[in-house]
């Protein structure tokens, strides 16, 4: 069952387009098979060995195209005996299938190699730092106060403000500080000439706020305060928080119970802490609250002058005549005021250990608050 | 204060140790802010005798002194002292001692002769700060002792942070009393029994201020020995007590304040003429002080006057003239009770305060005058001798201070505790303070002692059963509230918003004083009289601030001398504005200031300064936050900070400036100091934070249509006219609007600039035909031609 298929000279590698009719002449007949054989090997080498897309493109026209090789074989198989007819064309379509096969991997494997080039060419050194814009950043009293303002919004309190430039009334007598107190000799205080005075404390929001509302209170009022004093552990700027919570039996045990839940929260940890009996005229009793030093873990450093104990806030009762003077009934009512250095508690959340910082804006201090 | 803890032991001896009795007062409101020792180790420094001197045998200035210091043999000591002297017993380091500073002592030769030792002045032992000769001790220092157990250098100076309530406590028998109420062990006082006058001189006493001074006592004491010394021991406790000591009669004086905690007064009497007159200061009075001032003294303050004028002013401090000196032979010693709130505001008026105004204004015991008078006469009759004549009191009882009964009713104190009370022990608790205390139906009635001014109300007396309980005995406890959710209004953005997005676009936020130098003020903004400070910290820190910019320019300032090339730093704060009918007006404004490239330095970008637009579009940010940015215009301004030509105003829609932005002035930045460019906004807060609820709008379904034109317009003609005049023109169907390029040069006519809009068309109920589009277009050409004087670009 051998078909005779010609084989001769033409088919040679250069390729030349040759009629097959010819190559069938009845003098040198090879078998089908062997013929086709070769042919398709040389061929596949031709794909295998196709350098890009358009060389790939000319072999498939070359062998496959209407004119190609193989299409040409099958139109010459008229010249074989009608028995041997449907057998050769068998073998002729399977050479095609084969070939236009290794045409479709040898395409996918050039593109697959271009990409990858490409995808080569395109790498870049991914160290390199990205560009744009640099993240600026809030200056640490603010991000202190943002702390402070989230904590105390989640246990109920508002936020408050008022004036910055105060009156004598507001800031002294309706905290119970008339002139001839001996506090006032602590307030260092700015004066404007006309019975107006820069606030030393963040207090008279306390007295705004009880004219201007009926309790019960819940409510904190940050903002700046300004004292005459000016070394290195004082600037005549800064900032505090004032807090005030008043309501039918608000006790001291409320105001311990409050501070130390703000001051456990603020600083992440569990805190020993102390009240001590102090002295505000606004508030009686009166506490200052230390809490064990931050830095050494109370064992004694220089931030706590050896003391193992840091002063963090000063609070207590509000006085019954501040209440009277705001309008509140002072029998019904009671509650407990506190007033918080902002600065402090940043410098002791940071490790800050210079207070004039705050105010250089140095670009090299404020970036690392970011 | 400062005080000695030996001193305070031996008014009560209590059984706990220093550290331990300073966290007891610590924890009953009398802050100890340190304890320190009140002299260096000093071992090895023991008592010597000196039995024989001799000359040195080459140095004139130098003696031999031979010192018995117990048994053995003697000791052979040089020493170049005055008063080295045959039966001086003196302190002698021996070898071995280390002497303050660090001078160690050793067997030395001195020109030639052994030297065993030294011989100590008070100063080489760090007993004072500069003395003459060596230390004398008494005659019945035994030779050999060692000098801590003879002085009693085993003692540590308290230093107390009294609060100001607590003018009580500001002596030894004051904090006796508390540690007393404290501890339960009883005050071992010294007498103050009267010292029987051996003349009858007296010093006549006028009070014509009477309601100030209801008090006033004195005496006279005369035939002072004017050679005698304060001695040692009462040096020493001035000393632990940080006193100087200047003048027996004057040591005496304040060691009775120390000791009891009334201020006195010593008079020369040969000084004095007529009698003592209290009363209050004419206007334009003048008084040499002790401290030297002359200060005019304010009208109404109180002053202790003789026949001649003023001699002192009362509780505060005494006059020139008058003071004792060391001829001083004769006294008029002053023990008086004055009224607290006028020492304090003379004092402060005089911005004077010493240890007897800090006593009086907060209060001295009115109980105390004769018995801190006739104290004080013992002792001083004990060092310099003389004889007293009988006490002068002047009072008038009315006006000294009574102690009303107070209630304190058991329920009020629970409740403001917040925790139960001991029934039982309050009574003895109060009076162990010295009150009085009656039970009543509620509670009590209690009276407080004549030193407490700082009890007045119930509260006060709540504060003081808590400070006796301990406040750390108290339970704390979650207040029991209701549920409270605050307002989230929708319509007001938090400052925090501003903040956020000027960090999130590379800004650093400051914070700058609010009162700035008045002359660089004054250059940023001009136009505004700024409400100035009556006592600054400093002349450059007395203007409250109108902008926020001089703040920001010295950060920048500060920033550029420190190598940092691009700055970007933002402030939100108020700017104080003097209104015209005298108020302040404070108003929150967010300004900022860029400095430098408009990015950080980075690789293969090449690098631009910020300029104008780069900050406008911040600006134009932090309008849109609040959802309304296309509500607001910018337009040129003059501002005479900014830059002429690279200066607009932020318009709201009521056509109100609501804020600022530009480059400063090239002149302005050179005088400021910043060469550099600046650009600089400041925007009202208020109005930032004003947000438009959004309102949802159906979102077309037809596809939008873009036309691009180039319209050629005068250089006046701004681009924001040539948007609002499509805008107008093009009605709803305008879907968006976007301007994309600004040109001049070739094919443009100069003093003209052709300027690109793209517009996007689009109806939300019908796809838009060509042909209408086209009108529109035409239309809009037409009216920018006829309004603006516009020409289509081809």
């Amino acid at each position: 069952m051998v078909a005779l298929l010609p084989r001769g000279p033409y088919f040679q590698r250069e390729g030349r387009c040759l009629s097959p009719l010819r190559l069938l002449s009845p003098e040198r007949l090879l078998t089908v098979r062997e013929q086709l054989s070769q042919l398709l090997d040389e061929a596949r080498q031709a794909v295998a060995a196709a350098a890009d897309a358009q060389a790939l493109e000319q072999l498939r026209v070359r062998y496959l195209g209407k004119k190609g090789i193989l299409t040409e074989q099958l139109k010459g198989l008229g010249a074989l005996p009608p028995a041997e007819r449907p057998q050769a064309g068998q073998q002729v379509n399977a050479a095609k299938q084969v070939l236009q096969e290794d045409l479709v991997r040898r395409r996918q494997e050039l593109e697959t190699a271009g990409r990858d080039a490409q995808l080569a060419r395109e790498t870049v050194d991914v160290t390199l730092p990205g560009r744009g814009l640099q993240q600026g950043g809030y200056h640490p009293v603010t991000r202190t106060v943002q702390r402070l303002q989230t904590l105390f919004s989640g246990m109920g309190f508002d936020i408050a403000d008022g004036p910055e430039i105060e009156d004598e009334f507001h800031n002294f007598e309706a905290l119970n500080i008339p002139e001839s107190h001996p506090a006032r000799a602590m307030h260092d205080t700015f004066y404007f000439g006309t019975g107006l005075l820069l606030r030393t404390h963040t207090s008279p929001v306390q007295i705004r706020y009880m004219e201007s509302h009926k309790p019960p209170f819940r409510v904190i009022a940050p903002g700046r305060v300004y004292r005459c004093d000016s070394d290195v552990t004082h600037t005549p700027m800064f900032h505090q928080i004032e807090g005030l919570m008043v309501d039918e039996s608000v006790s001291f045990a409320d105001l311990k119970g409050v501070v130390g839940e703000f001051l456990e929260r603020f600083f992440e940890r569990t805190l020993k802490l102390r009240f001590r009996p102090s002295f505000f005229p606004f508030t009686e009793p009166s506490a200052e609250v230390d809490i064990e030093c931050v830095i050494c873990g109370g064992s004694g450093c220089r931030v706590c002058k050896q003391s193992g104990w840091l002063e963090v806030l000063g609070c207590g009762l509000v006085h019954p005549r501040v209440l009277r003077h705001s309008g509140v009934d002072s029998e019904r009512y009671s509650g407990f005021a506190f007033g918080l250095g902002v600065e402090r508690l940043a410098m002791l959340r940071y490790g800050v250990n210079d207070l004039r910082l705050f105010f250089e804006n140095d670009l090299r201090f404020l970036r690392q608050f970011r | 204060m400062k005080i000695s803890e030996q001193w305070l032991r031996e008014w009560i001896p209590v059984r706990m140790s220093g550290d331990a009795l300073a966290a007891r007062l610590t924890m009953a409101g009398l802050a100890v802010d340190a304890l320190v020792p009140v002299a260096a180790r000093l071992d090895h420094v023991v008592v010597g005798e000196i039995v024989a001197v001799e000359p040195h045998p080459s140095v004139s200035r130098l003696r031999v002194c031979t010192v018995r210091t117990g048994g053995g043999h003697p000791l052979r000591i040089v020493c170049g002292a005055g008063n080295a002297q045959t039966g001086l017993r003196t302190a002698v380091a021996l070898p071995g001692a280390e002497l303050p500073g660090g001078v160690p002592i050793a067997r030395s030769e001195v020109h030639g002769v052994g030297s065993d030792g030294m011989l100590c002045s008070a100063a080489e032992l760090g007993l004072a700060e500069t003395s003459e000769g060596l230390l004398e001790l008494p005659a019945d220092a035994s030779p050999g002792a060692d000098l801590k157990d003879v002085l009693g250098l085993d003692d540590r100076q308290i230093e107390l942070d009294l609060t100001p309530n607590r003018g009580d406590c500001l002596s030894v028998a004051g904090l006796a009393r508390e540690l007393s109420a404290l501890t339960g062990r009883a005050v071992r006082a010294v007498a103050t029994t009267p010292v029987r006058p051996r003349i009858s001189r007296q010093f006549r006493v006028t009070v014509q201020a009477r309601q100030d001074c209801p008090r006033y006592a004195g005496r006279i004491i005369e035939g002072l020995d004017t050679s005698a010394a304060t001695p040692l021991w009462m040096r020493e406790r001035l000393r632990r007590s940080g006193v100087r000591s200047i003048h027996p009669v004057v040591d005496v004086t304040n060691y009775v304040m120390l000791e009891l905690g009334q201020p006195l007064h010593a008079f020369d009497l040969e000084r004095l003429s007529g009698g003592i007159t209290v009363r209050h200061a004419h206007a334009g009075e003048r008084l040499s002080l002790l401290d030297g001032s002359v200060p005019e003294v304010p009208d109404g303050a109180l002053l202790i006057c003789d026949s001649r004028g003023p001699c002192a002013l009362a509780g505060i401090m005494g006059g020139l003239e008058s003071a004792v000196s060391a001829s001083t032979a004769t006294v008029f010693l002053e023990s008086a009770y004055f009224r607290p709130e006028t020492i304090a505001v003379h004092a402060r008026q005089l911005g004077l305060h010493t240890d007897s105004s800090h006593r009086f204004e907060r209060g001295v015991d009115p109980g105390l005058q004769r018995r801190a008078l006739e104290r004080a006469t013992r002792l001083i009759i004990g060092i310099a001798g003389g004889r007293a004549g009988p006490v002068t009191e002047k009072t008038a009882a009315r006006f000294l201070p009574v102690r009303a009964p107070v209630r304190l009713r058991t329920g009020r104190t629970e409740r403001l505790l917040g925790a139960p009370v001991p029934r039982q022990q309050i009574p003895s608790l109060l009076r162990r303070l010295g009150m009085k205390v009656a039970r009543t139906a509620e509670g009590w009635k209690v009276t407080p002692p004549s030193w407490r001014f700082d009890i007045a109300e119930e509260c006060d007396l709540v504060e003081e059963v808590a400070r006796l309980t301990g406040y750390d005995k108290l339970a704390p406890r979650r207040p029991r509230t209701a549920l409270h959710a605050g307002a989230i209004p929708e319509g007001t953005l938090s400052s925090d918003r501003f903040r956020s997005l000027l960090v999130d676009r590379g800004y650093q936020e400051a914070i700058t004083y609010s009162f700035v130098d008045p002359v660089l003020q004054q250059l940023l903004d001009p136009d505004v009289r700024p409400l100035m400070l009556a006592n600054p910290i400093a002349s450059d820190m007395a203007a409250m601030r109108t902008s926020l910019w001089p703040g920001l320019l010295g950060a920048v300032r500060h920033n550029l001398n420190r190598q940092q090339a691009r700055v970007r730093l933002f402030e939100l704060g108020r700017r104080f504005l003097p209104q015209a009918d005298g108020t302040v007006r404070e108003q929150p404004v967010l300004a900022g200031v860029a400095v430098g490239p408009v990015l950080p330095g980075q690789w293969a970008v090449p690098a631009r300064a910020v300029d104008f637009f780069d900050v406008k579009s911040d600006v134009e940010a932090l309008l849109a936050a609040g959802g309304s940015g296309g509500d607001f215009r910018f337009r040129a301004a003059a501002h005479p900070a900014l830059h002429p030509g690279q200066a607009a105003e932020v318009m709201d829609t009521r056509g109100q400036r609501v804020g600022l932005v530009g480059a400063l002035h090239p002149a302005v930045g050179t005088k400021c100091g910043l060469e550099s460019p600046a650009f600089l906004f400041e925007l009202d807060l208020d109005t930032l934070k004003q947000a438009k609820m959004p309102e949802f709008r159906e979102i077309s379904r037809f596809p939008s249509i873009r036309r691009d034109i180039a319209v050629v317009v005068n250089e006046q003609v701004p681009a924001q006219s040539v948007l609002d005049c499509v805008a107008q023109v093009s009605g709803k169907l305008l879907a968006n609007l976007e301007l994309f390029d600004e040109y001049r040069g070739e094919g443009i006519d100069s003093g003209r600039k052709s300027l690109a809009l793209g517009l996007t068309l689009q109806d939300s109920s019908r796809t838009l035909k060509e042909g209408e589009v086209e009108a529109l277009m035409d239309q809009v050409v037409r009216v920018l031609e006829s309004r603006l004087g516009a020409r289509l670009r081809q």
